[in-house]
């Protein structure tokens, strides 16, 4: 469904580009879930906004490489039709719930445009706004419908993005570090209703992370990036269990662990020298 | 990576400079700046040395009225037959002086006042600051003419009033300025020291304020020379035979159907000077405040 | 939201009193001042002089005299020197020209600033946008009777329209409508040149805000949605942007009535800067006092309505 072919992206400061995304490839069938996983600088947030384009372009330039969505070549796809596959065919969820909604809009209006857009048939919007709050675990939807962004909690702000996103019944849901801003109870809560969505959906997932932790038993496979390459890539359980490339095997070894015995906490650094 | 120098080579000064000739429209205004410098300047000098240039700007020679632009006067003659352009680059050395002084009253008493409110904070800050807001709330150019008019039209006058009316930019700007600085790692260290406030003040934290008040002040420049020509068009500017930008049009105005060059010159005259001071502010503000 | 009111409010009417007595000082104690005459002028009799002290309290100690004016200014009782009418009413039945004028010139400056700061702010380090910014700035160096005659050259010249005052002199109008866009059409005028430098001001206030808001993170959600990029400036990040355009109003106010001394003499129109102009011609003490504390208390209540308006529009100020 998704293919990323060598994609090539610089960032232009000056006079001078800086790389970005050296050459990534990634492949996602319909349905699946696939975890992109790096620290921070990685290019892992690039490469997910980059499939619609959604950079800022004089900064950002787009070098060469394919990124072909259900046969077509989004970054050759003129605007007009580029902006139907965005939100209707794929939709995004950001790390920063109580930044990445309009704070002077409710969240009925802000879920409501997102179904007029991409799902004119619908008649009445109130009741299918309800019906997706219920479903992303949001309690009492219909008192919550006039509500505004800063009057929900961190968890509840995230369950809303989810569910503005999926309003439009989008093929491929990109969720980028859609859990790390958020409490640790919090976190564990929104990843299961993520994956009972997407059961339910049918939908595939681009889960972008830089905690390996927690894509066990939510991703099928895994692709890890360190700066601007895909250094690994394979089915999730093979990759914990034998890590080929010595950064896969830092950020395996870094992962906390009740039980550890250790004196010093390991670092990507001794690792990688 | 190309051969510019990185911001750790060289102090501030030399980066905001460097920005600043770099942006042709800066260097343009600064181009203008200067020669209305130079012919404000040279013309009084010239009169009073003697030699009238291009001509009298009072001589009066009523067969000569109302004449449109020629060779003879390159921007015609009034309805007292007197010399436009002569009167004009005569009114020029009174914009500028206007300008400049009112600007550097004003920015006396907005830096102190600032500096103050921003520094020691508490009631003064806040007596400081109410009165400033009281003060916004006045129309300036009406506050200017009903004080000018009560204390009576004179160059002294009207500089003080303008300097007077307004401080209060510069003083929001300044005790801005003042309360991030006044919380910085070197402040604080001078008043564990033990160093006195003023000290502090003019030695520590007024220096890094300088950049953002030097471009209030040179913002500040075409409002007085607006305020100075509208003072004038309404006749209580420096007055006649004095020749000043608005007195011209003010001249020129009851002969406005057949006189257009009356309005069009001395118009022109203000609004370039005032737009160049205005672009090359912006271009030091922007200058001032990129990041690279 | 009450208290958010009531502070308004708390603080307007703390800001009013030193306004009064800020009116109050200039005129009173620049020197020359309050007689209208030169204080050396033989021809008037010492009698009219000690009148004068007596009816303006000038005889009595400075806060006094501060408080005695006040009290007559709203009594009625301080009445000016040309004509002898009480301050107010003069004041009073120049306020709706006033009024009319300043909303005009506000809803132009409003309008136009914000098309040009969007779009400034959408083309932001392009060259539409130093155009943008070099036209703003254009602007705000013309002078204001200098545009106002140029226009008056063209336009008389030109195309032989009328334009002083509030309504063209000796001629009769079919209708009230017809009369009703002659007037619309003289206030056209004085409210353009007016509202020129506003439009600059508004346009680059909005557009700095601007480009802050489109940085932020909801706008990037907004795109991801699929919304056209007009939607985007104008639904989303406008919304957001507006403090620049409320405050905007609050700012604009004292500069139009500023420059309304001006345009209001040039265009004979009847409006309180063409009074403030003939006061200040006339010296006349007792109406310079008055009309500085109400125009300034109407900019304080502009300031107000622009508060609250700013409330209305952000649900974060609201709700708290």
């Amino acid at each position: 469904m998704l293919s990323i072919k060598d994609l090539h992206i610089a960032f232009r400061s000056g006079d001078s580009l800086n790389p970005a995304l050296k050459g990534v490839s990634l492949e996602l069938g319909k349905g699946e879930t696939l975890a992109v996983v790096g620290e921070s600088g990685s290019g892992k947030s690039v490469t997910a906004l980059a499939i619609t384009r959604l950079l800022s372009s004089p900064p950002a330039v787009y070098q060469g490489g394919e990124i072909v969505f259900q046969g077509q070549d989004l970054l050759k796809t003129p605007d007009a039709e580029l902006r139907k596959v965005r939100g209707g065919k794929i939709a995004y969820i950001f790390q920063e719930p109580s930044t990445s909604l309009n704070p002077v809009y409710s969240i009925r209006s802000q879920i409501a445009e997102m179904i007029s857009l991409h799902r004119p048939d619908v008649v009445d919007r109130d009741a299918e706004i309800i019906r997706w709050l219920d479903a992303v675990g949001i309690v009492d939807p219909a008192k919550r419908l006039h509500d505004y962004p800063h009057q929900l909690s961190g968890g509840m702000q995230q369950r809303v993005m989810i569910a503005m996103a999926l309003s439009a019944r989008p093929d491929l849901l990109i969720a980028d570090e859609p859990t790390t801003a958020l409490d640790v109870t919090i976190q564990r809560q929104i990843l299961d209703k993520l994956r009972e969505l997407q059961r339910d959906l049918g939908m595939a997932v681009m889960l972008i992370t830089h905690n390996f932790a927690i894509i066990r038993g939510l991703a099928r496979h895994v692709a890890v990036m360190y700066r601007g390459e895909v250094v690994e890539y394979g089915e999730t359980d093979q990759v914990l269990r034998s890590p080929k490339h010595p950064y896969t095997k830092a950020l395996i070894a870094c992962i906390p662990r009740l039980g550890d015995h250790r004196k010093r906490l390991p670092t990507i650094d001794s690792f990688m020298s | 990576m190309s051969s510019v120098p990185t911001s750790l080579d060289e102090s501030p000064v030399a980066r905001i400079l460097r920005r600043f000739r770099a942006d042709p429209m800066a260097r343009a205004s600064v181009a203008v700046i200067v020669l209305f410098a130079l012919l404000a300047g040279i013309t009084p000098l010239l009169s009073a040395l003697g030699i009238p240039w291009p001509c009298d700007p009072n001589l009066t020679v009523l067969e000569q009225k109302l004449l449109p632009p020629s060779p003879a006067h390159w921007l015609g003659t009034d309805n007292l037959g007197r010399d436009v352009l002569s009167r004009m680059l005569h009114g020029a050395s009174i914009s500028l002086t206007v300008g400049l002084i009112a600007v550097a009253v004003s920015l006396g008493i907005g830096v102190l006042a600032g500096a103050v409110a921003g520094y020691f904070g508490g009631k003064i800050d806040q007596i400081l600051m109410r009165s400033v807001d009281a003060l916004l709330c006045f129309p300036t150019f009406f506050l200017i003419l009903t004080a000018v008019a009560l204390l009576g039209p004179s160059l002294i006058n009207i500089v003080v009033v303008i300097g007077l009316v307004s401080w209060t930019g510069t003083a929001r700007l300044v005790r801005g300025e003042f309360l991030t600085l006044r919380e910085t790692e070197y402040v604080k260290s001078a008043r564990v020291l033990g160093q006195r406030a003023w000290t502090i003040i003019i030695r520590h934290i007024l220096p890094n304020a300088a950049a953002p008040i030097l471009v209030t002040a040179v913002l500040g420049i075409p409002d007085a020379i607006l305020s100075e020509a509208g003072l004038s068009f309404l006749g209580f500017g420096v007055q006649p035979p004095q020749a000043t930008w608005g007195n011209i049009i003010a001249d020129g105005k009851t002969y406005l159907l057949d006189a257009w060059w009356l309005i069009l010159f001395p118009g022109l005259a203000i609004l370039v000077a005032s737009l160049s001071f205005y672009l090359a502010g912006d271009a030091l503000r922007e200058a001032a405040e990129s990041r690279n | 939201m009450t208290f958010f009111i009531l502070r308004r409010l708390g603080l307007s009417l703390a800001l009013l009193f030193l306004i009064s007595i800020i009116s109050f000082f200039i005129v009173t104690l620049t020197p020359g001042s309050p007689y209208p005459w030169g204080e050396l002028n033989p021809k008037i009799s010492a009698e009219v002089k000690a009148n004068f002290r007596k009816k303006f309290h000038l005889d009595r100690p400075l806060p006094e005299q501060y408080a005695l004016i006040m009290r007559d200014l709203f009594t009625g009782d301080l009445r000016s020197i040309k004509d002898d009418r009480p301050v107010l009413s003069r004041i009073l039945e120049r306020l709706p020209a006033t009024l009319a004028l300043n909303f005009t010139s506000i809803l132009i400056s409003l309008s136009f600033g914000t098309l040009l700061g969007v779009y400034a702010a959408r083309n932001a380090g392009r060259w539409q946008d130093m155009t943008g910014s070099f036209v703003a700035f254009l602007f705000i160096a013309l002078p204001s009777f200098w545009i106002s005659y140029l226009l008056a050259i063209v336009l008389v010249k030109g195309f032989h329209v009328p334009i002083l005052g509030t309504h063209s002199y000796g001629i009769g109008f079919p209708n009230a409508f017809a009369a009703g866009l002659d007037t619309l059409w003289h206030l056209l005028l004085p409210a353009t040149v007016l509202a020129i430098g506003g439009i600059a001001a508004q346009s680059r206030y909005l557009r700095a805000t601007m480009i802050g808001t489109l940085r932020e993170d909801y706008i990037r959600t907004a795109r991801s949605k699929g919304l056209a990029e007009e939607t985007v400036l104008y639904k989303h990040a406008l919304r957001n942007s507006v403090r620049p355009l409320v405050t905007g109003i609050g700012m604009l106010l004292p500069a139009l009535l500023s420059g309304a001394v001006i345009v209001e003499n040039i265009f004979a129109y009847p409006g309180m800067g063409r009074l403030g102009y003939e006061a200040v011609l006339e010296r006349d003490y007792p109406t310079l006092v008055a009309l500085n504390f109400v125009v300034a208390a109407l900019v304080l209540l502009g300031n107000l309505l622009s508060d609250l308006l700013y409330a209305a529009v952000d649900p974060r100020v609201r709700l708290e």
